[in-house]
């Protein structure tokens, strides 16, 4: 059972990783998109950071570096269920699900996928930040949280998008992957520290969990950890309800088979 | 002339009737930048405080940015729609009647007028709605939608000269980060003078965008500024005369091989 379900995944995966790195229209705006948004923000909004109490050691570019991280986490995993999507409506995924001893080892290979094509990213967005001149205060210890964070944003992302195209069952269903996404990201503290955010969005960046991401996060790159329980808890606690989403659209698909 | 009037009429129609009639490309141009717009507005409030800063509400500075982000929507759906001509064989019969080129590319455009038209005034009530106020009054509103037009009809000849160029929705769509890098690269967030880092501060200068945007801005935030405008309304027409010359050669060339 267990080999069948690892056999399934990493066959599924290798088939994606193969796919995305081979299509430069799959693999390039995932890795543009980050890097746009990264030099536009820190490159373009630096004197933010010159606002009354903002205050961030490491500076501006390493404060933009962890949203753009993270965001980059949370796309690679929406493109992940853009594929999904588009192996259904090809007719690939019936196939797929037929063939499939373990059909759960299709949602863990487009994970597995998605953590792959998102590391790539990742990378080259650190070389880029490194050689913009971004700061680090944090130690290996630190980094290593912060990257694990963002893998299991990754991964929740990855669950949620799956989980639509697996009901949806056709390209159309993008945007419905996509905006929650891009909406959560953004209700939050993505240019200023919360304390400086005013009126609704401080209200709703309050309660959004993608707060808690991004102060983890940018604790963790500045030396001085801040709600790193709250942003595991919570990106776990999302990895598990969403995985359950994953799982019940599966049941969905295979009723439609 | 009257020839000419008709058959861009004609197409005109079918550009606008197939254009309200696709949801999934009329809505997204209305909801993404006006969520940009709340979410940016919302988050950097706090950069009014900036000395030098030419505004006490970002709300109002940053209302510029829906009509450009919108006239690139407008892009990616004209050269959508005629790549999708193109792709089908719909071109290719055209070409076997009297209809001109250019009438083919006006005709064509006048979805992406009437789409740039509606957002427009969709941003314009969605400011005025949140309590921006308009510096220039009434008669800059009138100014503001005819250059949002006219920027929505540059950008969407741009996205008609892809689609002819290369025949492929695709490709066209492919040409969205490109340009989504020109707004980024400009001054849509600050004041070009208050952009920090120099690099940026010379990409945004001799970017175009920048000049559309701070033309509409002018118009929101200042009141009447004849250079902001001389130099937004010079960068539409430039963009618009070289994306239609482009266009026609384009779409003979396009014609001569079928």
């Amino acid at each position: 059972m267990t080999r069948n379900f690892w056999s399934v995944a990493f066959a599924v995966a290798w088939r994606v990783v193969h796919n995305v790195f081979t299509t430069p229209a799959l693999f390039v705006p995932g890795l543009l998109f980050p890097l746009f948004f990264f030099t536009a923000f820190a490159g373009g909004l630096s004197r933010v950071s010159s606002i009354p109490g903002f205050d961030f050691p490491p500076g501006y570019t390493a404060f933009q570096f962890v949203f753009v991280l993270l965001q980059s986490a949370a796309f690679g995993g929406v493109f992940t269920g853009f594929g999904v999507a588009r192996d259904f409506e090809y007719g690939f995924a019936r196939r797929l699900m037929l063939a499939a001893p373990n059909r759960r080892g299709l949602i863990a290979g487009y994970a597995i996928a998605a953590i792959v094509r998102w590391s790539v990213t990742a990378t080259i967005l650190t070389v880029v930040a490194l050689a913009a001149g971004m700061n680090i205060g944090g130690g290996g210890v630190d980094l290593f949280a912060l990257y694990l964070l963002a893998v299991l944003v990754n991964i929740t992302a990855t669950l949620w998008a799956t989980g639509v195209a697996l009901r949806i069952r056709t390209m159309q269903a993008g945007p419905v992957m996509q905006m929650p996404v891009f909406l959560i990201l953004f209700f939050a503290p993505v240019y200023v520290p919360l304390a400086l955010l005013e009126g609704w969005l401080h209200a709703v960046a309050s309660v959004n969990p993608t707060t808690a991401f991004l102060e983890a996060g940018r604790g963790l790159i500045a030396g001085e950890p801040t709600h790193v329980a709250v942003a595991f808890g919570a990106a776990l606690a999302l990895g598990a309800a969403f995985m359950l989403w994953a799982f019940r659209g599966l049941k969905s698909a295979e009723r439609a088979l | 002339m009257s020839v000419l009037a008709a058959q861009v009429g004609q197409i005109a129609q079918r550009s606008v009737v197939r254009t309200l009639r696709q949801p999934a490309s009329a809505i997204p141009p209305f909801i993404f930048p006006t969520a940009l717009l709340a979410v940016t507005s919302a988050g950097l409030t706090s950069a009014t405080r900036l000395p030098g800063f030419p505004s006490d509400s970002f709300l109002a500075f940053f209302l510029a940015f829906p009509f450009i982000q919108g006239a690139l929507f407008a892009t990616m759906n004209a050269g959508t729609d005629l790549a999708r001509d193109i792709q089908t064989g719909f071109l290719n019969r055209l070409a076997l009647t009297p209809m001109r080129g250019a009438a083919l590319i006006i005709g064509h455009l006048a979805g992406v007028v009437t789409m740039g038209f509606l957002q427009a005034c969709f941003y314009l009530v969605v400011g005025l709605v949140a309590g921006v106020t308009i510096a220039s009054g009434p008669l800059g509103v009138v100014v503001i939608l005819i250059l949002a037009t006219l920027i929505a009809f540059a950008f969407g000849a741009l996205g008609a000269f892809f689609a002819l160029q290369t025949g492929s929705g695709e490709a066209v769509q492919g040409l969205f980060p490109l340009l989504f890098v020109g707004l980024f690269l400009s001054s849509m967030n600050l004041p070009r003078e208050l952009i920090e880092t120099d690099w940026f501060r010379i990409v945004a200068t001799l970017n175009p965008i920048s000049y559309l945007i701070e033309a509409i801005r002018s118009l929101i935030i200042y009141g009447w500024n004849p250079q902001a405008l001389v130099l937004g309304f010079g960068c539409a027409l430039l963009i618009a005369a070289l994306s239609i010359t482009a266009s026609v050669w384009a779409m003979r060339r396009r014609l001569t091989r079928t």
